[in-house]
């Protein structure tokens, strides 16, 4: 219905205080949304990192900050090791990995932002508060 | 260690051999991996180098695998070591010292080296190439010790303009000399070229197209250059990047055969069984020509070491093939470009949207309706859809309206290519 809700609540979860208020009031940096909805007419989705099997942006990343979390089997990006050189923007086929604003612990501009499944969550936070349970998390083997 | 198992020898310690490693151990935990480099560094990011001189990343981030990665993987590092010979009858390498190395299966993965033309005073202390770690670390020297101010660039590529963008980053006076009309002539088209040299001229940066050094001038070091039209430079510093050519001695005097690169078949292997080529010393195929050619992009090298590692380890897997594609940003301006961008309007469809007021630009150009190559300037997010557009190739006929859209999404596309990626699992290959 394109409410846009996982957007408030993804942006929320990564930010400095995961407080709402401050967030939208412009007391801290707002980071941006990591899932994307797309919306034209009557259609609308939201989208977020597949954490790929053969993850393009794997490959593309030079510096080694990309990496597959051994437990979780999620593609993250170790914010530490990222320079922002846009390489795993410019391959991955979803367009789910955005040039970064702010970040929850650091003001920093030269890193990407994507999908970390909402990292400690027992369920990502765009999948637990979507009203229509149009976004679902499953394991695939 | 028993006769069954499989000894692995990898030349280079890059993109390509580190690839290789991982494939192999994801099937082969018991084979022997030996990697040979010439430098000295356990592993490093080359693509880094420019972020090192302009202080942006210390010595400390530059490796991009941790220092376990070579223990955990039960690698042996023969590093500082050439490989001087290979002797394709005993399938053995001999490196600088002497020691030969025995193959069951071998990768070459030695990268490229910079092409340093014949200038008078090329050899003078301060005239430097820079593709290596070794090289930022004595150029940043070679600014300290001299208190260097002023510098040339020779070249206007991609290597060359990380390194002007650096050195402007440093405080310092470039001036950039480059032989064709117009900077980055081999990645953008016109229009690229020419916003990106309007940026760097907007930032002080000296800009001579057209033009080449004939002769580097000073006592002992370099103190001023001399261009093609008589026009003398004073600076302290030189950085040659014309070009890099493919490191393929190493199989000259043997059947391996090479163009440019040595040549390598869909599984990554040369025309000699069990050696195998990837990266910047390789031409493999290119996805959007079918021919060989050489890509020497950090993608394709990953890539090429990975299949490679794979059949080498015996689970046979094809390369698709590669094109080529960078992401740069100068000037606090990013740019994406990807395939086939500067082409002859008559054979292609060309659309393209200059924004001046945002100084943004996007250009997509089609064949047979299918996009061939894509230039982002200024905003580059979601690029990557094009790339999936491109490797899928998808036929645009009913959305190409949409194509230039700074809001462009997966939404435009047709909608049983949208639920494959967006409910699927998607197109990546």
């Amino acid at each position: 219905m394109g409410c846009r809700l996982c957007e408030v609540h993804c942006l929320v979860q990564h930010s400095k205080s995961k407080d709402i208020i401050k967030v939208y009031k412009g007391k801290e940096p707002k980071p941006v949304p990591r899932v994307i909805v797309e919306e034209k007419g009557y259609l609308s989705f939201a989208l977020q990192c597949r954490h790929c099997e053969e993850a393009p942006c794997l490959e593309a990343c030079p510096t080694g900050a990309m990496y597959r979390d051994k437990k979780t089997g999620a593609v993250l990006c170790d914010e530490e090791k990222c320079v922002g050189c846009w390489m795993c923007i410019m391959v991955c086929p979803f367009g789910v990995i955005a040039r970064g604003q702010e970040t929850a612990d650091r003001e920093q501009t030269k890193i990407v932002s994507k999908c970390d499944l909402c990292i400690g969550e027992e369920t990502p936070v765009c999948v637990k508060n979507c009203p229509n349970e149009a976004i679902v998390c499953e394991e695939i083997e | 260690m028993s006769s069954d198992n499989i000894r692995y020898v990898i030349v280079g310690n890059s993109a390509g051999g580190t690839a290789a490693i991982e494939a192999i151990r994801q099937c082969d935990e018991k084979g022997k991996i030996t990697v040979i480099s010439e430098e000295t560094y356990f592993n490093y990011s080359r693509p880094l180098i420019s972020y090192l001189l302009a202080k942006k990343v210390t010595l400390n981030d530059m490796p991009y695998r941790k220092r376990e990665f070579y223990k955990d993987n039960d690698v042996e590092l023969i590093l500082g070591a050439k490989a001087e010979k290979l002797v394709t009858e005993d399938k053995c390498v001999i490196l600088s010292g002497g020691q030969k190395v025995p193959f069951d299966k071998l990768l070459l993965a030695a990268g490229g080296t910079p092409i340093v033309p014949k200038i008078k005073g090329s050899n003078l202390d301060g005239v430097f190439t820079f593709t290596t770690l070794a090289d930022a670390l004595k150029i940043e020297e070679h600014i300290n010790n001299h208190k260097v101010k002023k510098a040339v660039v020779l070249g206007a590529g991609l290597i060359g303009l990380k390194a002007t963008e650096a050195l402007l980053e440093l405080k310092m006076e470039v001036t950039i000399v480059e032989m064709s009309g117009r900077i980055l002539s081999t990645t953008f088209d016109e229009k690229t070229s020419s916003i990106m040299r309007t940026a760097l001229e907007k930032r002080g940066c000296g800009l001579f197209t057209g033009n080449t050094i004939t002769a580097i001038e000073g006592e002992n070091k370099i103190e001023q250059v001399i261009l093609k039209n008589g026009q003398k430079i004073p600076a302290g510093l030189a950085i040659i990047a014309i070009g890099v050519k493919s490191n393929i001695e190493l199989v000259n005097e043997t059947p391996v055969k090479t163009n440019r690169g040595i040549l390598a078949d869909e599984f990554m292997q040369t025309n000699v069984k069990d050696v195998y080529a990837a990266g910047d010393c390789c031409e493999a195929k290119d996805f959007l020509s079918g021919a060989n050619h050489p890509i020497p992009i950090w993608p394709a090298a990953v890539r090429q070491g990975k299949i490679a590692g794979f059949n080498m380890a015996g689970s046979k897997k094809e390369y698709r093939g590669s094109f080529a594609m960078n992401s740069v940003e100068l000037c606090g301006i990013p740019t994406i470009s990807m395939g086939q961008t500067a082409v002859e309007e008559k054979d292609y469809q060309v659309l393209q949207r200059f924004d001046a007021e945002k100084n943004t630009y996007r250009k997509i150009v089609l064949k047979n309706n299918r996009i061939v190559g894509a230039i982002l300037v200024g905003n580059i997010e979601r690029s990557g859809i094009y790339t999936g557009l491109i490797k899928d190739r998808v036929d645009t006929t009913n959305f190409r309206e949409q194509l230039l859209g700074e809001d462009f999404g997966l939404i435009s596309l047709p909608e049983e290519y949208r639920k494959h990626l967006v409910t699927g699992n998607g197109g990546v290959f």
